[in-house]
This record gives structure tokens, C-alpha cells and sequence, in this order.
């Protein structure tokens, strides 16, 4: 077992984790997008999807399990990360200059990241923990999105996750040691997609429902 | 006839690894565009020297690219603007007369600084011998084509063999990783058929004396392979992580 907690603990266990976890989120994140756009479907539709997918019972219970597991992993690790690089460097340059490797989005992974997690407990809190005996999920967001305080929250959080998911997924493959100078250029283009159809897919929703319902 | 530039130079300058430094202010004038950025320091150093006071240290060696002594950040960019060149083959045609310049030695914890510009790269030998080597009996000399090398294999192995240990990846990376330079010293033996033998033990122990060092963690920012004076890419840093990977879950090396 020691093993395994000096490989993990390492600079690039800590990549394999980041990774893992990362892509884990990805690939959740594009359920959930499927899912949502039954909304365009019109409230039955999507109080539906809904139906279904909690008639899945404990399945539902497992997944989200291991969502709240790889949560803590990535967050966790993500701030080791961001204390030992802080720390790496006590005395900073008094001048900076990119040489042209960085991106908005791998500048600021911690920062988006962190508000990634506000986010996403801010959204739980209004949609996941609430009574539903009495409405039902449409009705729920609907209201919601009745304030224009609440669009705006959601579509600058869309445009945050975009700019984490920019870096994260294709950095995600370079980890892995999935850099093949066949496919790299493929990754690359599929993680500039896969972050603008996030952005657009989730961040046009609650505009949407707030014009429409 | 040579066109000749005049610079303000802001420069850091600290007595020791533990005294605190600051950037001072110097004039080159008439500095020759022919001149590399070390001869303009050797410039301002004489005259330094002429007033009396303590000329500014820095490492080099080779003068022409090849033995990775020479580096500072100039105006925020390791060895320079220029690509794919170290501090002695910057030229000072590259700059304008009139123009500020900001030197600083490469931050990282795991360089001390010695003096000035010149900081401890110690830790990357220490790295090296960790596993940077192979172990092969002397004797006489094998036949040249006893055992056959792809050419590709062979070319990907010296483009990482490239690497002269300057440190301006750690300089360039703002996290002062140092990956790639350790992804170069697996790399260029990990491919070759005489390094597979000791490949497992080689990529975890350097692997653990460089997170030893004081080195952050790589997030794949790819400012280091901008900065490489060697261009290393960081297809490297991804060959490097696939050696850890096969040695850690793969093999029996602990
Ligand atoms: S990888 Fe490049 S920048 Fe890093 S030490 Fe080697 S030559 Fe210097
Ligand atoms: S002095 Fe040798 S590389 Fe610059």
C-alpha cells in the first residue's frame, strides 16, 4: 500500500488524480447537459426526464456518491496543488511575461476552480436540497429564473466552467501521457468544443426559461 | 559600421542567498548591436569595476549555446525574447536604443541564489544521479549496428538529449516545475533500447528526488517548452508520465 500512497502523493500521482477526476466531472457534465435539454421539449418533458432518472433509485444514490467522492478528491488535491506551486516560488519576478504557452484558462485553473465549487454548492442548494413533495422540478426553476439576478449568476458561472474545462480537458489527456502528435491536435480542437458547448449549452438554458416559461 | 545602442539596465542585485536583494538602475551606452547580452553585461561589469564598485555575477561558460551555464530573465522572459536561444546567443540587435531592461536571476526555491544573477542549479545534478544514467559494463566497444535503432526513435531521443540543464524551464514555468527537464533526461534514455533495462527504477527515483527539491507541479501551463533554448517539447513531459505510470503500477520497483 505504501506503494501506491508514494505513487499518488507524487507530482504526477497528483496529475493522475486531477485527471481522473476531471474527465469523471466531463463526462457527467455532458449527462446532465442531455438531460437538461429536455427543457426545449416544454415543462412535461423535462418533469419527466426527471422521473426517470430518480426512478433509478439507487443507482441515482451511487452516483452521486461518487461524485461527492471525486469532488473531494479533485478539490482537495487542487489546493495541495495550489499551496506547493505558490510555495515553490517565494520570491516572484518584478517583471512577468508569458512566452506565449499560457492560456486564460490554464492562468487561472485555482481561481475558476474555486468558483466552480461555490457554484456548484450554491446550485445544489437550489435545486437538489429543497422540498419537492408539493411542485414539481420545472416549477422549482422556473421561478428561479423569474429574477434576473439568478440568470446573470448562472450564465457568468457557465462562462467560468468553460474556462476551467478550456484547460482541464485536454491537459486532462496530456496527463494521462495520451500526447501523441497524431491526435494531440484533435484533443486540442475537441477541448476548445467540448468548453464552448458547455458554455453555450448550459449558459443558454435559464435565458431561455426565463423568456419562455 | 557597427550601430551602437544605449540601454538602461535594471538589474537584481543580492550579496548572498540570505541577504535580501533589490533591482538597481545602470546605463550601458554605446553597446554594440553585434554584442551578445553577455558581452553587454561584461561592458557595464568593466565599468563597474573602473568605479569601484562590485560587478554583477552571472554563470557562463561555453558562450555559444551548448553548455547551459548562462540564464536570467530578461523583462519577464527566460534567456530572453528571442526563441530557441540561450542568454549568450541573444544579441543585442534584438533591442532598441532607449529601451529599459529588467534582469533577474531564475526564481525558484530549489535555486538558491548565490549572488546577482547567479543561483544554485545543483538540485538538477542531484536528479541526474538519481537515474539519469545507464549502467553498462566497460569493455570493448560494441558493434555500431549490433542492435538496430528506428531512425524516428533515435531522432526523438536526440531532440530530448538536447536538453543542456539550464533551468529556464523552471525559470519559465509559474509554478517552477522542473518537469521538463526531467521528462529530457528520461526521455532521451527511456527510448533508446540500452536505458529499457533500468527504466522503471530510473523514472520513479527521479521523479521522487525532483518533488524532493523543492520543484512545484507541473499543470501543464506550457510556458517551459516556449522558453526551452533547446525547444524540448512537452510530448516529452507526457512520455515522462507514461514511464512513472508503467514503473509505478507496472513493475516491482517500489
Ligand atoms: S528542458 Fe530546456 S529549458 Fe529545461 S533545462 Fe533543458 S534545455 Fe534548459
Ligand atoms: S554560456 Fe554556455 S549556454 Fe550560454
Amino acid at each position: 500500500m505504501n506503494w501506491l500512497i508514494n505513487t499518488l502523493g507524487s507530482s504526477i500521482g497528483k496529475k493522475l488524480l486531477m485527471a481522473l477526476t476531471g474527465l469523471g466531472f466531463i463526462s457527467f457534465l455532458v449527462g446532465h447537459l442531455a438531460g437538461n435539454l429536455t427543457i426545449y421539449g416544454g415543462k412535461d418533458a423535462f418533469n419527466s426526464y426527471a422521473a426517470h432518472l430518480h426512478a433509478l433509485g439507487p443507482f441515482v444514490t451511487a452516483a452521486e456518491l461518487g461524485l461527492l467522492l471525486f469532488a473531494v478528491i479533485h478539490v482537495a488535491t487542487g489546493a495541495i496543488l495550489f499551496y506547493q506551486n505558490l510555495q515553490a516560488r517565494p520570491e516572484r519576478y518584478k517583471v512577468n511575461k508569458s512566452g506565449g504557452g499560457r492560456t486564460i484558462g490554464s492562468a487561472t485553473m485555482p481561481y475558476t476552480g474555486f468558483v466552480v465549487l461555490a457554484f456548484v454548492i450554491f446550485h445544489l442548494l437550489n435545486f437538489h436540497f429543497v422540498d419537492k413533495t408539493h411542485t414539481t422540478i420545472f416549477q422549482i426553476v422556473s421561478e428561479a429564473f423569474a429574477s434576473p439576478v439568478y440568470v446573470l449568476i448562472y450564465i457568468v458561472a457557465m462562462v467560468i466552467v468553460a474556462l476551467h474545462v478550456s484547460h482541464g480537458f485536454w491537459s486532462a489527456f496530456q496527463s494521462l501521457g495520451a500526447n501523441h502528435p497524431k491526435y494531440m491536435p484533435f484533443i486540442m480542437g475537441v477541448s476548445v468544443a467540448v468548453s464552448v458547448i458547455f458554455g453555450i449549452g448550459f449558459g443558454f438554458l435559464p435565458v431561455y426559461i426565463s423568456l419562455f416559461s | 559600421m557597427t550601430k551602437t545602442i544605449n540601454l538602461t539596465l535594471k538589474v537584481w542585485r543580492q550579496k548572498g542567498p540570505h541577504v535580501k536583494g533589490k533591482l538597481e538602475t545602470y546605463h550601458a551606452n554605446n553597446i554594440s548591436t553585434d554584442m551578445s547580452f553577455l558581452e553587454m553585461i561584461d561592458v557595464v561589469n568593466e565599468q563597474l569595476t573602473l568605479d569601484g564598485k562590485d560587478p554583477i555575477a552571472f554563470d557562463h561558460d561555453c558562450r555559444e549555446g551548448i553548455c547551459g551555464s548562462c540564464g536570467a530573465v530578461v523583462n519577464g522572459r527566460p534567456h530572453g525574447p528571442e526563441k530557441g536561444t540561450t542568454l549568450c546567443q541573444l544579441h543585442m540587435r534584438h533591442f532598441s536604443d532607449g529601451d529599459t531592461v529588467v534582469v533577474e536571476p531564475w526564481r525558484s526555491r530549489a535555486f538558491p541564489i548565490i549572488r546577482d544573477l547567479a543561483v544554485d542549479r545543483g538540485v538538477l545534478d542531484k536528479i541526474i544521479q538519481a537515474g539519469g544514467y545507464i549502467s553498462v559494463n566497460a569493455g570493448g566497444a560494441q558493434d555500431a549496428n549490433a542492435i538496430p535503432i528506428p531512425q524516428e526513435v533515435a531522432d526523438k531521443a536526440m531532440d530530448a538529449a538536447a536538453c543542456i540543464g539550464c533551468g529556464a524551464c523552471v525559470a519559465a514555468c509559474p509554478n517552477a516545475s522542473a518537469m521538463l527537464f526531467v521528462s529530457a533526461k528520461v526521455s532521451q534514455l527511456a527510448l533508446l533500447p540500452q536505458g529499457k533495462p533500468e527504466a522503471a527504477r530510473r523514472a520513479i527515483a527521479m521523479l521522487c528526488s525532483a518533488d524532493k527539491a523543492g520543484f512545484g507541479n507541473c499543470s501543464n501551463e506550457r510556458e517551459c517548452e516556449a522558453e526551452c533554448p533547446k525547444e524540448i517539447s512537452i510530448t516529452h513531459i507526457a512520455r515522462l508520465n507514461r514511464e512513472f505510470f508503467k514503473a509505478s503500477f507496472g513493475s516491482s520497483v517500489q
